[in-house]
């Protein structure tokens, strides 16, 4: 008598054990997004505001610098302004492709994508990356899937404050 | 062969890795495993003309080498099971060209190391080859191009990022031979816990990591601590973090201190610039193909369970802000 219940007793007692041992609790996504948030962690922010202010301050000295020598040079404002764009392009253009400027924009993360160097080096990186699939399908094809974006909706932008200052501000073409 | 439980199989005459190989890399070379690799090359650019080709060398290298340390040639070889990260397996294609091998490719994200292994296994043992090769590669600057960023372009990367290893590992399963030993196998189920950032790989595969694993232990019937290893593929410092408390948490077993990654073994992550670790197909298939087998062989270790994970999604998915599938796969591998 007392064998059978032991038994009994006994599958009951294992059946508990693997219950507790095989619990399966799956986590729904908002739990596990909170999860993950926990465990990642955050861009360190202060640091990259510091360099991006730093080197972004950095490159508009020189921007003011070169201004200052076109300027000096008998440059009117306009034309210093537009010389001081294409040195920083040009620039750009080749620290880009004697590959040092990723290496300074990793540090200066914002500092080098806000002034006209982030511009140039977002069209001349992939225009250099797709040339293995030439000069037309590779380079002019992918030239703009970075800045393109920007093109778009900086002239359409353009177009509208420009719409709005003729009709409603007493602009004059 | 037999189904052990629901999800696993059983080898009824375990495959036998008869040889394998790994070709890396400059960073890779410079990391942890240096001594471990057989090849090691000075530049990413492996002497050719575009990264699409470099890997394709990467692979060449591997096979060709793996092939050799067997004792074969590649006319020896049945099928060959290869796959990469390259839209329609250009690597694996186009590295596999020239050694008249019959191929069949595979897309599994990085977790295609373990899947070519549990295939390379599935079809030693059940006759169908008599030697097969698992191979998978992986290359930094190609997923770059395909995935992210032109390589000159002037961006900061999220703490949570992982580099892409430029790395290849292959081995040579015989259905017959000497050498360690693949007895188990499991074919993971898609897994998604809604994460969409791309930047967090490590997160969105973590909870398909631990649904594999828990899978292949219900149906084993063991424990963790059963295992000398149990090996991940690529979630790096912070998936790897999940990876044990989701085992713990939603499975109630604990990994922790038979817990290690591929991904946080192949750099010093210390050291060189990998954030959270490494990634891609090379990463586990390299640091298996060297560190792991060879370990095995000496019997330094006696089983090891290695599960790579993979992150199904692409850049069209992800643009399109849908979650991230992901997917493990597991082989046990006894010396």
């Amino acid at each position: 008598m007392l064998i059978p219940i032991f038994f009994v007793l006994n599958i009951f007692f294992c059946f508990g054990l693997k219950y507790t041992e095989r619990k399966v609790v799956i986590l729904d996504n908002k739990q596990y997004d909170k999860k993950v948030k926990d465990a990642s962690p955050n861009s360190p922010l202060l640091k990259n505001c510091v360099c991006a202010f730093v080197i972004g301050g950095l490159i508009c000295l020189i921007g003011e610098g070169l201004f200052t020598l076109f300027s000096y040079l008998g440059q009117g404002e306009k034309e210093s302004a537009a010389w001081v764009c294409v040195s920083l392009i040009s620039l750009t253009a080749a620290l880009t492709g004697i590959g040092v400027f990723d290496v300074i924009a990793k540090h200066a993360g914002a500092g080098t994508v806000v002034p006209i160097t982030g511009f140039a080096n977002s069209v001349v990186s992939p225009a250099i990356e797709y040339q293995t699939e030439g000069r037309i399908m590779g380079t002019a094809v992918k030239m703009f899937t970075i800045a393109g974006p920007v093109i778009v909706y900086g002239c359409s932008a353009a177009s509208i404050y420009g719409l709005i200052y003729y009709f409603f501000l007493g602009g004059n073409v | 062969m037999n189904r052990t439980g629901k999800y696993t199989v059983e080898f009824s005459t375990p495959p036998v890795i008869l040889a394998s190989a790994a070709s890396v890399g400059k960073a890779e070379g410079e990391g942890p495993l240096k001594d471990e690799f057989d090849i090691i090359n000075e530049n990413d650019g492996i002497g050719s003309d575009t990264w699409e080709h470099a890997e394709a060398e990467l692979v060449n290298q591997a096979v060709g080498l793996a092939i050799k340390k067997a004792g074969l040639m590649p006319q020896n070889i049945d099928i060959a099971y290869a796959g990469d990260l390259i839209n329609q397996c250009t690597s694996s294609t186009f590295g596999l060209r020239n050694l008249d091998i019959p191929l069949c490719g595979l897309f599994g994200a990085c977790s295609t190391f373990a899947l070519a292994l549990f295939c390379a296994a599935l079809a030693t043992d059940s006759g169908a080859a008599r030697i097969a090769v698992a191979e998978a590669s992986s290359h930094f600057c190609s997923a770059e191009k395909q995935f992210r960023y032109p390589l000159e372009y002037g961006g900061q990367r999220a703490p949570t990022t992982q580099r892409t290893a430029t790395a290849s590992g292959a081995c040579v399963v015989a259905s017959k031979g000497n050498g360690v030993k693949i007895t188990k196998g499991i074919l993971g189920r898609i897994t998604d816990y809604g994460v969409t950032d791309i930047g967090n790989m490590g997160a969105a595969m973590a909870p398909a990591a631990a649904r594999t694993i828990s899978d292949f232990l219900n149906d084993t019937n063991t424990k963790p601590q059963d295992y000398d290893i149990i090996l991940t593929g690529d979630l790096g410092q912070i998936g790897s973090k999940l990876f044990v408390d989701l085992m713990t948490e939603e499975y109630g077993f604990d990994v922790s201190s038979v817990h290690a990654d591929c991904g946080n073994m192949l750099f010093d992550i210390n050291k060189q610039d990998v954030h959270s670790g490494g990634s891609g197909c090379g990463c586990s298939a390299s640091v298996v193909s060297s560190k792991i087998l060879r370990e095995l062989s000496s019997g330094k270790l006696k089983k090891v369970l290695f599960a790579a994970t993979g992150a199904l999604m692409s850049p069209l998915t992800a643009f399109q802000g849908d979650t991230i599938p992901a997917i493990a796969h597991a082989v046990l591998l006894c010396s």
